[in-house]
């Protein structure tokens, strides 16, 4: 009775074997490697660009064990990590711009693993250092900046339309445009009413005048947020591009959150500078008309607003914006080629050329201002007169005090703009010491943790507790093998998760175990006790397995970072763990004793 | 055979109920006294701030650290040793204002005037927003294992042994609470973490033990339902203390062996386990007792077919 079928030995067995290859990868440690990917997202990189690479390092005498094309990247594995930075600091220099080199560690097991694709368990940034940042969305913000695009269109709808106006003002995400009379109003309500549909509108007749209020509809405001969300998103993977991170994680996480994980960063201080800046560029017209002496008393005059310039004293600026940073393609640093002063050379889209083409040729020998505004603060970079009507696209900015600022400047408008400004609201930064610190401790508790069960179950139990021990052992396997295949995050808690479960797991041997000892104490032959053993407490095991898993469905539910990593495991430790405690154990019990017809005593 | 507990005789745990009930009710209080007076030492997780630990070259002069960083102007700043002479914590409370994620780049600029070696290993943050919804989300964590435990243990077995083994748990996480509160001991997410799983783990003993109560009651025709309740208990008693023991061991090893980050962690657990004994023991099966359950509640032909009745 106490026999498996061949087919159910055969299936145990193909079941170990796989555990055992996927397991494997995570015993070869890791080698240097560095990683070369293009800063546009939009290009791609070729077998052309792996020739490259390969000559490059081969010119500088790097010794590299072997470079590959994987996604969109080409990565370089290098025999030492000084030979890594040497090999970095080459590449960075030849394939210019366009590209970063980053440092990264690639898997050292042997290539048919990695084409059945058995990999390593992914690194949770406890484990292996990095920075992890949760950015909220100011989404109020962004709905202010689409109602100031409105109040712009406002003016330019009505003014085509010969409607006569007289303010319009915002509040908020609302803006109110005032009319003198009724008939105005109605006929401005039907202009825009089919101009802009997105927008609700409420007409109220006031002692003062009439007044139509526009507001964006609920739909259309949802469309606003999922949008400022996504070009952030986009910007974010533009400016992490340019700190040349090898893996970094860029992911939405709710309605207005993103979360930005960076692992194996270390200047965290710079990281935090390139992601929380919210750097745009507007360019706009002085105010020529006002008066320099309610100038310095800080009157602005109507229309215009005051800000403070670099070159000296405050320049009086239109409200009204000619270009922003969206329509900017690409920004270079550079020198002018006259002064030799440093300089950003800006390329603009279509619209954004023609728009600049016809504002120059309008205000030839007026100025224009370009202004830099960083968190919420306005700064004029620079004021310069037009000389002639600028076509092609193609600005030269001045002004920055030094090359360094010209390539900060550049690299912050090439990143592009923030449709609303983002702020941190959750870091997590961990060293890349601690990260190694981190594992070995996770690996000690484990491992000590183990031996001294195991030690316990054989002295114990004896052949069976020999047995439990190989089980549990075949737990940790399926485990490994399991988070290795889904590539699951693993973390500190989650290696504490796998101490815990081993420890749990240890449970349904001991139910097994107890039970036939009681059955054989209460008479029964070897073998039936062996069988009533296992048959009885399956079902406790099931029972007490069951709720240590809602438990665990709801951590992973409810818990974010670190402690969804282990729900993960705890989840997964109990599946694997009421396989090998029960099916793998018994396999190994039926082999030893399940042959023998009249088996007079067991060890136990 | 090597055997710890040779139980010949069924223990009468049953009538013990007196004193098992007065020694519940008293750490009960004790810990529910605890949590009132003085509250949960809540770490940076759920009261939002700013928490960084640096390694220092020199053993680090914590004094001169504190004027380096009262220099800066952040306000209530905590500086303290932890581990060893090199390692130290600091701690900033939330701060209202939009650069709050600024901190902790203030203060380490403010560390390199002291040290300039000193070198960064760990730094959370955590806004006051964020914060708040990690304590909600913990909090309704504990609400939904709790109800589907209890839940599952309904449809399992009967709803006095859902209630029963559900108030034996709650017993232990207040007592775990209660033992922090007291001890000021940090309470983060990977203590709620641990707190949840000790949940989890500690309803399979009473699990274990319900299961051998409803196997008795259709076997053991003439007996009383004490009698039942202590020969179960008795019959489980070997297997609970190596259960857990094996459990206890490996957390052992990782509050020796896994550091800081795990410490408050495996306390949680060593707290948890140690209670778990005891409640689903002498906790949940004197309620049990309490709450009448009667062999007519299992007597019933649906149930006959779940297990084989020898």
């Amino acid at each position: 009775m106490n026999r498996f079928p061949l087919w159910k030995n055969v299936l145990i067995g193909i079941t170990l074997v796989v555990a055992f290859l996927y397991a494997l990868p995570n015993f070869f440690g890791e080698v240097p490697a560095v990683q070369i990917s293009p800063i546009r997202t939009t290009e791609k990189v070729d077998t052309a660009l792996l020739g490259q690479v390969e000559s490059l390092l081969k010119a500088a005498n790097v010794t590299y064990s072997g470079v590959e094309l994987s996604g969109n990247s080409i990565k370089a594995r290098l025999v030492s990590t000084d030979l890594q930075i040497q090999a970095k600091d080459v590449l960075q220099n030849s394939l210019g711009e366009r590209y970063t080199v980053a440092l990264n560690l690639l898997p050292a097991s042997p290539a048919w693993l990695s084409a059945i694709n058995a990999m390593p368990m992914y690194l949770g940034l406890d484990l292996r250092g990095g920075v992890h940042f949760l950015l909220e969305v100011d989404m109020k913000a962004a709905l202010e900046k689409t109602a100031i695009r409105y109040q712009n269109d406002f003016r330019t709808e009505l003014r085509s339309a010969k409607i006569r106006y007289g303010r319009i003002s915002r509040e908020g995400d609302a803006v109110t445009v005032h009319f003198a009379t009724r008939d105005q109003r109605d006929a401005a309500v039907n202009k825009l009413g089919t101009a802009f549909t997105d927008l609700a509108y409420t007409s109220d007749d006031q002692a003062e005048g009439f007044t139509l209020t526009a507001r964006l509809k609920p739909e259309a405001e949802k469309q606003v947020q999922e949008f400022a969300l996504q070009q952030n998103i986009t910007t974010l993977r533009n400016r992490v591009n340019e700190l040349g991170v090898a893996e970094p994680v860029i992911q939405q996480q709710g309605a207005n959150r993103v979360v930005v994980q960076l692992p194996g960063v270390q200047d965290t201080a710079k990281a935090k500078d390139i992601l929380g800046r919210t750097a745009t560029l507007e360019i706009r017209m002085v105010d020529e008309l006002a008066d320099p002496l309610a100038l310095a008393q800080g009157q602005a005059p109507f229309g215009a607003e005051i800000v403070p310039s670099r070159e000296g004293a405050p320049i009086a600026v239109k409200k009204d914006v000619v270009l922003t940073g969206d329509s900017i393609t690409n920004a270079t640093p550079g020198f002018d080629n006259t002064s030799g002063q440093a300089a950003v050379h800006i390329n603009l889209d279509g619209t954004g050329a023609r728009i600049f083409k016809d504002v120059t040729r309008e205000n030839v020998n007026k100025r224009m201002a370009i202004l830099l505004i960083e968190k919420g603060r306005a700064e004029v970079i620079t004021a310069p007169v037009i000389r002639e009507e600028i076509g092609g696209g193609r600005v030269q900015v001045t002004g920055m005090e030094s090359a360094q600022e010209a390539s900060d400047v550049a690299l912050l408008l090439r990143a592009g703009a923030l449709a609303a400004p983002m702020q941190i609201v959750e870091e997590r930064t961990v060293g890349p010491s601690m990260g190694a610190e981190n594992i070995e401790k996770g690996f000690h508790s484990n491992l000590w943790g183990f031996l001294a069960v195991t030690l316990f179950m054989v002295i114990y139990y004896r052949v069976f507790g020999v047995y439990s021990s190989i089980a549990l052992a075949i737990n940790g396997f399926f485990l490994i093998a399991l988070l290795s295949m889904l590539q699951a995050t693993l973390t500190l808690p989650g290696m504490a998760a796998i101490a815990l479960t081993l420890g749990m797991a240890i449970d349904a041997n001991v139910l097994i175990n107890e039970r036939i000892r009681e059955e054989l104490r209460n008479g029964a032959t070897p073998q039936a006790a062996i069988h009533a053993g296992y048959d009885r407490a399956w079902g406790t095991i099931l029972d007490s397995n069951l709720t240590t898993l809602i438990a665990g469905i709801a951590l992973f539910w409810l818990g974010s970072g670190p402690v969804r990593g282990f729900a993960v495991v705890l989840c997964l430790g109990i599946l694997t763990s009421m396989f090998s405690a029960v099916t793998v154990s018994r396999a190994m019990v039926n082999l030893t004793y399940g042959r023998q017809a009249r088996l007079a005593k067991v060890s136990i | 055979m090597l055997e710890f507990f040779p139980f010949k005789k069924t223990i009468p745990f049953m009538s013990w109920g007196k004193v098992t009930t007065a020694i519940s009710l008293f750490t009960f209080i004790f810990a529910v006294w605890s949590l009132w007076h003085q509250g949960l030492n809540l770490g940076v997780d759920f009261t939002g701030g700013t928490l960084m630990e640096v390694r220092t070259s020199q053993p680090a002069d914590l004094h001169t650290i504190r004027t380096a960083l009262e220099k800066t102007g952040l306000p209530e700043v905590s500086v303290q040793n932890f581990g060893t002479s090199h390692d130290v914590l600091i701690r900033l409370p939330v701060k209202q204002d939009a650069n709050a994620a600024e901190t902790s780049n203030i203060v380490m600029s403010a560390l390199k005037t002291v040290d300039p070696t000193v070198e960064l290993k760990r730094v959370d943050f955590v806004g006051p927003q964020v914060g708040k919804e990690l304590y909600d989300s913990g909090a309704l964590a504990l609400l939904v294992v709790s109800f589907g435990i209890m839940a599952y243990l309904a449809v399992r077995f009967e709803w006095r042994f859902a209630v029963a083994g559900m108030l034996a748990n709650m017993h232990d996480i207040i007592i775990i609470l209660g033992v922090f509160a007291f001890f000021q001991w940090e309470f983060t997410l990977t203590v709620l973490a641990g707190v949840l799983a000790v949940l989890g783990y500690s309803v399979n003993e009473s699990v274990v033990v319900f299961d051998r109560i409803r196997e008795n009651i259709r076997k053991m025709r003439g007996a009383t339902i004490p009698h039942i309740i202590d020969d179960a208990i008795t019959r489980t008693m070997s297997r609970t203390i190596i259960t857990h023991g094996s459990t206890q061991i490996m957390v052992l090893s990782m509050l020796l062996f896994g550091g800081e980050a795990l410490h408050n962690f495996a306390l949680a657990l060593t707290i948890g386990i140690m209670f778990g004994i005891y409640s689903s023991v002498l906790v949940a099966s004197p309620l049990l007792l309490m709450f009448g359950v009667k062999r007519e509640h299992f007597i019933k032909p649906v149930e006959k077919k779940e297990e084989a009745v020898v």
